[in-house]
């Protein structure tokens, strides 16, 4: 009566694996001399200079999170906003579809310092560019979610007496919910890369701002430990991303609960 | 009195009839069968009656009541059973409930204490993943039911399921239906399942009503029904006809 469900948790043992020995040809490369030590620092280097670092590294840290964070939140916002209506109002989804498309042809680099010209150097031309390149997985992810919704299905919830709301209540949203949870990966991992080539491109504090400091002093070391707290970041934002997807569909995850 | 009556109803697709002034009707209680080769107009004829589809000519009484094009009074199960994945048991079964703007609290108890009845006990909180083909078509069956105690539409409502589970789901829905007592229109294209289960049988060729077939055995019918010389007796009538 009760299926039995399959365990799809797989070993993450090979890519740790894979990490470390990566890790240790690195060292014995820098060390060794094989690498001038001062253009490519041991693991060991970086992280010295990543303790040493920890407090600059923390204070723009911060700022680069807060910007990550009101820009991802607008961005899923207006997402949402955008894939909602385009999928009520067929015209407004053949209009504008091609417009988002085209939008996202722009590259970041040439947008951000219009922005800055813009809107200064404080954070709001970073929220705005944040917004631009995370809104569009969540509108296309949610749209495709929409419109994948089983043709019977929302037949059958017509037949009870369903109404438009009612049909994107209890079948549309909550059938979207896995294309909108891959689209919000991408765009978690979107805003602080974001928010770095914002920084970078100008302004007064964040991650993007240390990086062109460190750069401009040569210091290798403490442009390595930046880079790895950034990929560290983005990979944390995802894991929460991968959380909340558990927390809102654990029927997708029912290993976990038998 | 007639719980259901289809009038004169005539559909056509693009110049194309696809159901021809079919009339029948269906009594309280009763479970009637349409008999059809696939892409005969039956679905066709389900969507009018749930009044998702408005008829180009002809009407639908519930009732006495006119439900032509009316979705939302006669419940209507498909093949699939349709339980959504992100909603539990209870909470899939609830749903007609709730759309109709029961509260979710209220929904559950009056959906809980039918589940014995259905046989579903200790799969409230289940996820439908979690449930068998005839666990979950009964769960679909069930939410038809709380939807309207009146008329049950059923589209080749056991096609999905395999052999021996099919048999003893429909063992197990005769006996429900014996005493819950909903009015049934179901559609198949297996006859034995339609002489096994049917009080009466249309056959429904090319978007028309061919034949009306009363089937005189008394129910709940014996298990082996289906080997009797009069069960094969109809088989061949029916064959012929078709």
């Amino acid at each position: 009566m009760i299926r039995k469900s399959r365990n799809t948790t797989s070993s993450k043992a090979p890519a740790i694996l894979a990490v470390v020995v990566l890790l240790v040809v690195w060292q014995i490369a820098s060390v060794s001399g094989l690498v001038p030590r001062y253009m490519l620092p041991s693991p060991v280097d970086v992280a010295v200079a990543f303790v040493k670092d920890a407090p600059a590294l923390w204070e723009n840290l911060t700022i680069t999170l807060q910007e990550a964070f009101y820009g991802l939140a607008l961005g899923v916002g207006i997402g949402f906003a955008f894939a909602v209506l385009m999928d009520a109002f067929e015209i407004l989804y053949r209009t504008f579809y091609p417009i988002l498309v085209i939008t996202q042809t722009i590259p970041t680099v040439a947008i951000a310092p219009l922005l800055v010209l813009w809107f200064g150097y404080e954070m709001l031309p970073k929220i705005i560019l944040i917004v631009l390149v995370t809104f569009f997985p969540v509108t296309v992810g949610l749209l495709d979610g929409f419109r994948a919704v089983d043709r019977d299905a929302v037949g059958l919830l017509r037949s009870m007496g369903a109404g438009r709301w009612q049909i994107f209540r209890y079948l549309k949203c909550p059938s979207a919910l896995p294309q909108f949870f891959s689209g919000l990966r991408i765009a978690a991992a979107y805003s602080v890369v974001g928010a770095v080539i914002s920084e970078w491109l100008g302004g007064f504090g964040g991650l993007g701002v240390y990086m062109t400091r460190v750069k401009n002093a040569f210091a290798f070391d403490k442009m390595f430990a930046v880079i790895f707290l950034i990929s560290a970041i983005s990979l944390a934002l995802m894991a929460l991303v991968d959380l909340a997807e558990r927390r809102c569909m654990p029927y997708r995850h029912l290993q976990d609960k038998h | 009195m007639e719980k259901l009556e289809v009038r004169r109803v005539s559909v056509a697709f693009d110049g194309r009839p696809v159901l021809r002034d079919v009339s029948l009707t269906l009594r309280e209680g009763e479970l009637v069968c349409l008999l059809g080769v696939s892409g005969g107009g039956k679905t066709t004829l389900f969507n009018v009656i749930s009044g998702l589809l408005a008829p180009d000519q002809g009407q639908v009484f519930l009732d006495g009541e006119d439900v032509t094009g009316k979705p939302g009074r006669i419940s209507y199960m498909l093949q699939k059973d349709l339980l959504l994945p992100y909603r539990t048991i209870q909470d899939n079964v609830a749903l007609p409930l709730m759309l109709r703007g029961i509260g979710k609290r209220e929904a559950r108890a009056q959906a809980a204490a039918l589940f014995p009845e259905f046989g579903l006990e200790g799969t409230e909180t289940l996820w439908p993943a979690q449930l068998s083909g005839g666990m979950r078509q009964r769960a679909a069956l069930l939410r038809t039911y709380l939807f309207s105690q009146n008329v049950a539409l059923l589209d080749e409502p056991f096609s999905a399921l395999d052999t021996l589970t099919k048999s003893a789901v429909h063992r197990w829905y005769l006996e429900v239906m014996e005493r819950i007592r909903l009015s049934t229109l179901f559609i198949t294209h297996d006859i034995d399942e339609a002489i096994l289960l049917s009080d009466r049988i249309y056959l429904l060729t090319e978007g028309a009503i061919r034949e009306e077939l009363a089937i005189r055995e008394p129910k709940p019918r014996p298990a082996d029904f289906d080997l009797t010389p009069a069960f094969l007796e109809y088989k061949r009538y029916i064959l012929e006809r078709l």
